[in-house]
């Protein structure tokens, strides 16, 4: 069965890291869902998140390959229920808009905020899982969308070793 | 030298020589040429070897890595010089072979411009390396390197490949040499995990039909010793995959044969019989292990592994040991107890004389019959008593030579298993024999895998290496026909060959050579290659349409081996 999996890479800062993982990806024949990457609480150390739909014996194996990886630290996979996972999400649409209660009420009731206002256009903020975000998107919708971007997911994951201690055994 | 400045070319040359290394292969280029230059003045310490194609170099390299379980050096340009070593890279990499390519590059700040001869070598490289980068500044290089070579030779070994920029190699800087040994990110030898080597030796001794499979891994940890006192304290029956041949002497009378597709009858047999399998240093390759739904099934499963990713991959371990092969083996060889299998050795025996007996049947050979591929090995096994090196290519000549030739030696056999590169004979051959000087090094080939890289007879002539050549002509591309044969209909498509006359072209290098085709003269040729000083080519007519058997078909579970 079909999982969704969000898998954490902690790599050294290398160049060409990002493409020795997603090749991995590639020659299986899979798809990532998302992707986000940015510097860890240990300096220098990359984190990696990456979502992705896939089988339980399958993602093992992925894993296992980018393990091998020389720049590749340590990866953790997770199902969604050993995460606490965000993704963010911006939407744009046209200023005159915010007149109309409707939008009031959608951005109050989603727990929205919105970041800046132009005269031509507004953005509006949601964080939340991919649902909420999807959910505030098909109502903002009616109002006409000028452009949407999401950030694909961040996670933490709850039973994993904290990574400064796994670092350290390592380096011992 | 501290102090001094070199360029980073010389320190390209330095780190190298730092590195204890004294044979390169190698073909120069515009974006190599400061290395080439550097590498003029160390003729006294490094012999390199000039190639004719690119991919003659890696692969001279990945023999020259097999059989002295040294690290294979490779120079070559930029572009086309760096994408010919492709199918080596990825030839070296399936089969562990540790080799180290440096390849240059456009200047830096042409990177990225379509630049005369620029390609993205490090794109292109990426998933056949175990590691490569890009140096852009001479003060990176010797770090670069000794970060290269300790990864290449540690753990599971593999190629790396190291692209360094012309402004770089131009580029003066202070040079200092450290080697690497270690990086933070990479464990390439696991703590020896006592608990798991405590469980596997508890189900070995509680084992009534143990078999163990071996494979290169037993080479690659310099673990023949351990191997063999393990195998003699426990008398567990030996078998090998075809990289493992030599890792156990193939006359001890606990080996039992040569493991897959087309080996032997009892060892595939007996793996869907066996109550423990103890894999140590293989990967479960499917020409290992036919269909795996039904492999081994019935058995408890120890797999030894220094790769962690290789445990669970394809077959699941009850107890999956992540080690050395060397210290693994040492230490389950103090846990096991002192055992024989005597009945269950007579099984294998048993399996063997009835492989034996209907091969001879079906292959009943009259003297006015063609010459048959597996005598020509058989005899040639004889004549140099299993004591050659035996490098061949890919396809039924290759088969036949893991089947008939009785590998006594480790480190004997090189030939590429897992990419399965035609061509890869003859320039390994080369490597080979400056790896081995003192052993006699042969090359078996085929008629088609010999015209894929015959321009390294090149190599051959001016480099004065006494290789032997042995081409076993069967006029077609042998192993695609006789699966045509079975699984295709006869439908020959493209795989009848007409080749040159090869002993006048050899001869056309200098390279002394005959051909035969009388079962009579046979003997009195092989000896006469052997015996030459220099280089021989020997080709051999054999049968056109002679098969390969015992045969496990695609798909088909080890247990249902056709033995015609």
């Amino acid at each position: 069965m079909e999982t969704t999996f969000t898998v954490s890479v902690f790599t050294e800062n290398s160049i060409g890291i990002l493409n020795r993982i997603t090749i991995i990806f590639t020659r299986r024949h899979l798809n990532i869902d998302s992707i986000t990457a940015s510097e860890s609480e240990v300096k220098g150390v990359f984190r990696y998140t990456i979502v992705l739909r896939t089988h339980r014996e399958q993602i093992d194996k992925v894993v296992g390959q980018i393990e091998k990886l020389i720049d590749v630290v340590k990866v953790f996979v997770h199902e969604d229920q050993d995460v606490v996972h965000q993704e963010i999400a911006l939407y744009k649409i046209k200023s005159g808009r915010l007149t109309n209660g409707d939008v009031e009420k959608v951005i109050r009731e989603n727990h929205a905020r919105i970041l800046t206002v132009d005269p031509q256009f507004m953005v509006i903020e949601k964080t939340g899982h991919v649902a909420e975000t999807q959910q505030l998107f098909e109502k903002l919708k009616p109002h006409g969308i000028l452009e949407f971007a999401r950030s694909g997911r961040v996670a933490i994951t709850k039973p994993m070793k904290e990574l400064s201690t796994y670092l350290k055994e390592l380096e011992q | 030298m501290n102090s001094t400045k070199i360029t980073g070319a010389q320190a390209v040359l330095e780190a190298l020589v730092a590195e204890e290394v004294n044979t390169i292969f190698g073909y120069p280029g515009g974006a190599i040429m400061p290395i080439y230059d550097a590498l003029y003045d160390y003729a006294d310490s490094v012999n390199h070897i000039l190639v004719r194609h690119e991919q003659g170099a890696i692969h001279a390299a990945q023999g020259y890595a097999r059989v002295s379980g040294k690290t294979g050096v490779v120079f070559a340009t930029s572009g086309p010089g760096a994408t010919n070593l492709i199918t080596g890279l990825a030839d070296a990499l399936i089969d562990s072979t540790p080799v180290v390519c440096i390849t240059g590059q456009v200047a830096s700040h042409l990177l990225g411009t379509d630049a005369f001869q620029e390609t993205d070598v490090i794109g292109i490289s990426m998933p056949v390396t175990k590691w490569n980068c890009q140096v852009t500044k001479a003060s990176e290089i010797p770090a670069a390197v000794a970060k290269a070579f300790y990864i290449a030779q540690s753990g599971r070994p593999g190629p790396v490949l190291i692209d360094i920029t012309k402004d770089a190699q131009f580029e003066m800087m202070a040079f200092q040499y450290e080697k690497c040994t270690q990086i933070r990110s990479y464990q390439p030898k696991p703590e020896l995990p006592i608990p798991a080597i405590e469980a596997a030796s508890i189900v070995l001794n509680q084992a009534k039909k143990p078999l163990m499979l071996i494979g290169q891994g037993i080479m690659l940890s310099n673990a023949e010793n351990e191997l063999l006192q393990f195998a003699e304290k426990s008398g567990i029956p030996v078998a090998s995959t075809l990289l493992g041949l030599g890792a156990f002497p193939n006359n001890h009378p606990l080996y039992v044969g040569f493991l897959g597709m087309h080996g032997d009858y009892a060892p595939n047999i007996k793996t869907n019989e066996c109550d423990v399998l103890l894999a140590v240093g293989m990967r479960f390759d499917d020409r290992v292990t036919g269909d795996v739904s039904r492999y081994a099934k019935q058995a408890s499963v120890i797999h030894i592994d220094i790769d962690a990713s290789e445990l669970n991959k394809i077959i699941k371990a009850d107890v999956a040991v992540h080690a050395d092969a060397k210290q693994a083996l040492e230490k389950l060889t103090a846990l096991v107890t002192k055992k024989e299998h005597l009945a269950w050795l007579q099984e294998f025996a048993a399996a063997k004389a009835m492989e034996l007996y209907t091969l001879a049947n079906t292959k009943k050979i009259m003297p006015s019959d063609e010459l048959k591929m597996d005598e020509v090995v058989a005899l040639l096994s004889e004549l140099t008593q299993g004591e050659a090196v035996i490098v061949t290519d890919v396809g039924q000549h290759q088969m036949m030579a893991a089947r008939y030739y009785q590998y006594n030696q480790t480190k004997s056999n090189v030939t590429s298993g897992g990419l399965g590169t035609m061509g890869f004979a003859l320039p390994a051959a080369i490597g080979a024999k400056l790896g081995a000087p003192d052993k006699q090094v042969i090359a078996i080939i085929g008629d088609g895998g010999f015209q894929m890289t015959l321009q390294e007879l090149g190599t051959i002539l001016q480099s004065k290496m006494a290789v032997k050549i042995v081409i076993l002509n069967n006029k077609f591309l042998g192993m695609v026909r006789q699966w045509q044969q079975l699984f295709f209909e006869k439908r020959y498509s493209f795989t009848e060959m007409v080749s040159p006359d090869f002993v006048a072209l050899a001869k056309s290098y200098s390279i002394e050579a005959q051909k035969v085709e009388e079962r009579t003269a046979l003997k009195a040729s092989l000896e006469q290659m052997l015996n030459h000083e220099g280089a021989y080519l020997l080709e051999v007519a054999v049968a056109k349409e002679e098969n390969v058997f015992p045969m496990v078909p695609t798909g088909a579970s080890v247990s249902e081996i056709r033995l015609v």
